[in-house]
């Protein structure tokens, strides 16, 4: 028979297809890489929900540690707040600015989470969710930490630790200006 | 010359009051281009849904800038540009037809082309084939060819 | 104690079932029935150790035991109690149950339906149903296991996916899964022909029914899941093309497909090898679309938690593929076309064409669905592949796919001459191009919609004219036209079953092309009391309400519909607040009419309720989509009556 072996063709064409759908197992279809790593931090300009304003181009020269949050993020937000305040109580005399950014929410629910945790940082919230845009923001909480040239460094999904923010500053610290 | 100086006029004062920061009316922008723009778009909070059908919040967030820089005179393929830039390739609801990811628009089409050429091919043997109607005495080796060629066709 | 009862009486299961798939392996190779009826046993076994471990669950739902893990991640002290029910199958391990539990059911039915009739090829069924079974069992004891206890116990629940509560999730998955595990059946059927080497027509005949049925559950839950987005998700839509919604889609492809190439063995013994392939890639892809929804490697909306269990269903595919693959590849000399073509132009030349299509459509939904993830293997950039994709490549392949289903049942076998498509083609040629040149007269500008127009009605027609002729060749023996076609209709009822079946799908594909064409929407923020103006309705905000539920809060927004002719109605699309879930779920509220629904989306508010920002969508030809489902149901119903006896 002319080419006997041609029907092995199929279930050996099923191979390639099982050997994809294997590799999915070491893909996170939830984690997408941002594209703004190394690249110009996007400018804004906010008011606090105290009044006042607060601009990255003001910030120019400082490390920026920009954390976008919500009071109906649970439990996650409410899990890295502390950390939040810790790392800007350590951290604000050595060059070091925080920056809270709300987005979706209600004023008086924002206000309890400030009272709640007692930031001390400027938050502010962002109205038409231009920033969270800007950064290309999938969901809260998600922390940018943006260098002294005002170039975004690193993206932390999730609820952040002492000890990476500790890490992301101290390595963004040392880089002269 | 007048009605084109008035024309000139009537698009500056339109352009004057779209860049005035307005809040009650719609800015002048037509909402089926945001629609279109917001369907090529894909939701980041749910899964498969466009912006444009998206009831969450962020892609009603998300309409509203594309209202706005439509409004501030982008064009449409700078505003998806833009989010392209922002969140990646991953934003866009159907990729790009170029690179890599021309395979994806072009393998369906060339699979159908393919297939119709296969049934083609079954189709000229299968009437190739020796007439059943006539149940007289074969050639054995025509009969020999055919039945060759008859399991050639059921390999896959 | 219902975790450890539970938990015992799976492990139970599994034993017995793959004792009982060895041992009527064994029985069928050696002939000794001592073991088949062993594994009858064993099967009956499996059924009953399965109910108990449903009525262990339903137990444990309806008295609060949150000392299971699944009851308390599931529910909580306010889930209504219907849907301490129907949680049984919201998650993950229990899905898995439901699944396991009917499949063992139609190992039962299997047991005594082919004992006697099919003593040759029964015992390799069996075999291979508790094989599969087995393999369900496997991933309940080790991967996702449902009885998993939990300690401390909880003083409260963490409550059903808000999303579920909804009677669409009551019926969706049950429907869905009536299909999948139907499918096993001709599965099971085709593997056993092909290791015994009987590979006529009779495992196709034996398992008519159960494909038609299979195929009809399909259907059934594809339309009850796009119900269920329809009225609760929304965004005023039904089909996404989500990955888990291709992934029951690509089998309904290939079963339709198989359907219709069966037809073909039957009448014309060709198309063997195709036949067997095309069930084998059915079951695979049920398999397929179980892998997807469970192992997280492609985000959906019904993505269930990740896990080791990924791997199980991974594995169990590349077995099931590559060992019925094999088989057919080892028996493929046996496989030879009998049959022989006078011309192209011939019946057997459009089923050709349909399973080209159908295949070709499925074909594309799996490399759509599959891309996103080459890309990242050798590009390592994630991209997205949706919805505009699959429309671009699936309209042309239905559109063709809607003409062949006109062509197709009227043109005749073997040969077609000019006189036979004549006859039966051109008053319906014409009646399409009469009735597309008037939409376009009437102002439907859309060509797409248009040509879907004209297919529909060239279809309606050839199965009008079909059906006239027929009636009226029967009335010649004396009948009035009500008995003509009722005698017609149940003499032939495969073959009107199958139209009656198109017809609905028909009415499925006019409310598919309406509403992509002509629903409009428009978003905007009210104040109490003023209007906004749609397609002729007017809606007026009235204000906001807000009420405790026993597992969640809700504000409802009140808002007047009227448009001058039906009077008014109040709408109250609301927003609700579950603990558990961090934004709130939209609770959709519509006026469904036959023609248009008007449908509301209660967005953002003002905590004083003076204000409301409200989507509003008038949708058309929706409803035609369920209508069509219950066409299909009717055709469907009388494809597999019992054949009528002679005389009628």
């Amino acid at each position: 028979m002319r080419a006997s072996w041609l029907r092995w063709a199929i279930p050996a064409a099923v191979v390639p297809v099982l050997m994809l759908l294997a590799y999915g197992f070491k893909t996170n279809p939830h984690e997408i890489p941002s594209p703004l790593l190394d690249r110009p931090a996007a400018a804004f300009t906010l008011t606090t929900f105290g009044g006042s304003p607060v601009s990255l181009e003001s910030l120019r020269g400082k490390v920026v540690m920009l954390n976008f949050w919500a009071s109906w993020c649970r439990p996650a937000c409410y899990e890295e707040a502390p950390t939040l305040e810790r790392t800007w109580r350590e951290y604000k005399d050595k060059g070091v600015m925080v920056v809270g950014v709300d987005i979706q929410d209600r004023a008086e629910a924002a206000q309890k989470f400030l009272a709640e945790f007692g930031h001390s940082f400027p938050n502010a919230p962002d109205p038409a969710g231009r920033v969270a845009v800007d950064y290309g923001v999938y969901g809260v909480p998600e922390t940018f930490f943006i260098d002294r040239k005002g170039r975004v460094r690193f993206k932390q999904v999730g609820a952040l630790t002492d000890e990476i923010a500790r890490q992301r500053l101290d390595t963004l610290l040392k880089e002269p200006w | 010359m007048i009605r084109g100086l008035a024309r000139a006029l009537a698009i500056l004062l339109l352009l004057a009051g779209a860049c005035a920061p307005s809040r009650a009316v719609a800015a002048p922008v037509d909402e089926k281009t945001v629609h279109d723009v917001a369907a090529q778009l894909r939701c980041v909070v749910c899964q498969s849904l466009s912006v444009a059908d998206s009831p969450s919040e962020t892609a009603s967030q998300m309409r509203g800038i594309i209202r706005e820089r439509l409004a501030a005179g982008e064009s449409p393929e700078q505003v998806r540009a833009y989010f392209v830039e922002k969140y990646g390739e991953w934003i866009l609801l159907a990729p790009p037809k170029s690179g890599f990811n021309l395979l994806v628009w072009v393998v369906p089409f060339a699979g159908i082309g393919l297939g119709l050429v296969l049934v083609a091919i079954i189709l000229r043997r299968w009437s190739r084939a020796a007439p059943a109607s006539a149940p007289s005495v074969m050639d054995p080796a025509l009969r020999e060819r055919i039945r060759r060629e008859l399991s050639e066709l059921d390999k896959p | 104690m219902i975790p450890e009862l539970g938990y015992g009486a799976t492990v139970a299961a599994l034993v017995l079932a793959l004792w009982g798939a060895s041992a009527a392996a064994v029985s069928a190779r050696t002939g000794r029935l001592n073991l088949l009826h062993s594994g009858e046993r064993a099967a009956i076994g499996v059924w009953v150790l399965i109910t108990a471990c449903i009525a262990l669950m339903l137990y444990a739902f309806l008295t609060f035991d949150f000392s299971v893990r699944y009851v308390a991640f599931n529910t909580n002290r306010g889930t209504p109690f219907y849907y301490r029910i129907t949680a049984l199958w919201g998650a993950l391990e229990g899905s898995i149950v439901l699944w396991a539990w009917m499949l063992s059911i139609y190992t039962l039915i299997v047991v005594v339906q082919y004992r006697r009739r099919q003593p040759e090829l029964y015992p390799w069924v069996l075999s291979v149903m508790l094989g599969i079974l087995a393999f369900f069992l496997l991933v309940m004891t080790i991967p996702a296991p449902p009885f998993e206890r939990l300690s401390p116990i909880p003083p409260d629940g963490r409550g059903l996916n808000p999303l579920l509560e909804d009677s669409g999730m009551i019926t969706h998955p049950v429907a869905l899964y009536l299909g999948f595990t139907g499918f096993t059946v001709p599965f099971a059927f085709a593997v056993a022909a092909l290791i015994l080497r009987r590979t006529g027509e009779e495992w196709i005949t034996i398992t008519r029914r159960w494909t038609i049925i299979a195929w009809y559950f399909l259907s059934l839950g594809l339309l009850i899941g796009g119900w269920w987005s329809y009225h609760v998700l929304g965004w005023g839509g039904y089909w996404a093309w989500d990955p888990v919604e291709n992934a029951a889609f690509m089998p309904w492809l290939t079963a339709t497909a198989f359907l219709h190439s069966v037809m073909i063995q039957e009448r014309r013994r060709m198309l063997k090898l195709w036949n067997l392939a095309l069930i084998f890639l059915t079951f695979g892809l049920t398999l397929f679309g179980t892998f997807l929804t469970r192992s997280g490697i492609i985000g959906s909306v019904h993505s269930f938690t990740q896990g080791s269990i990924g791997i199980f269903f991974l594995g169990f595919l590349a077995l099931v593929l590559l060992g019925s693959f094999s088989l057919l590849a080892s028996r493929v000399g046996r496989l030879r076309a009998e049959g022989v073509l006078d011309s192209v132009v011939s019946r057997e030349s459009m089923f050709l064409l349909n399973n080209l299509f159908l295949v070709a459509a499925a074909f594309t939904v799996f490399f759509g669905t599959v891309f996103p993830l080459l890309s990242e293997a050798v590009r390592g950039v994630k991209i997205s592949v949706g919805a505009p994709f699959f429309n671009l490549v699936n309209i042309p392949i239905f559109l063709a796919l809607l003409f062949l289903m006109g062509v197709g049942p009227l043109i005749a076998w073997r040969r077609a001459s000019a006189e036979n498509l004549k006859r039966n083609f051109l008053k319906p040629v014409l009646a399409g191009i009469v009735v597309a040149a008037l939409m376009r007269a009437l102002g439907v500008g859309n060509a797409l919609v248009l040509t879907a127009i004209a297919l529909v009605v060239f279809v309606a027609g050839t199965i009008a004219l079909d059906l006239f002729r027929a009636v009226r060749a029967r009335r010649r023996s004396g009948d009035g036209w009500p008995a003509a076609t009722l005698g017609l209709l149940l003499r032939q009822n495969r073959r009107y079953g199958g139209f009656i079946v198109h017809l609905g799908i028909l009415v499925v594909a006019l409310g598919v092309a309406g509403s992509q064409a002509w629903s409009v929407q428009t978003e905007v923020t009210l104040q109490k009391g003023q209007t906004v103006d749609l397609a002729g309705y007017h809606v007026r905000f009235d204000g906001l309400s807000a009420t405790e539920e026993s597992n969640h809060a809700k504000v409802t927004g009140a808002f007047t519909l009227s448009n001058g002719r039906r009077g008014e109605t109040v709408l109250l699309p609301g927003r609700k607040f579950y603990p558990q879930e961090q934004t709130p779920i939209a609770a959709v509220d519509y006026r469904l009419g036959f023609l248009e629904d008007v449908y509301l989306v209660l967005g953002d508010f003002s905590r004083d309720g003076s204000q409301a920002t409200v989507k509003l969508q008038v949708n058309r030809m929706v409803s035609w989509l369920w209508l069509g489902g219950l066409v299909l149901t009717l055709g469907a119903a009388l494809a597999i009556l019992p054949e009528a006896r002679r005389p009628a």
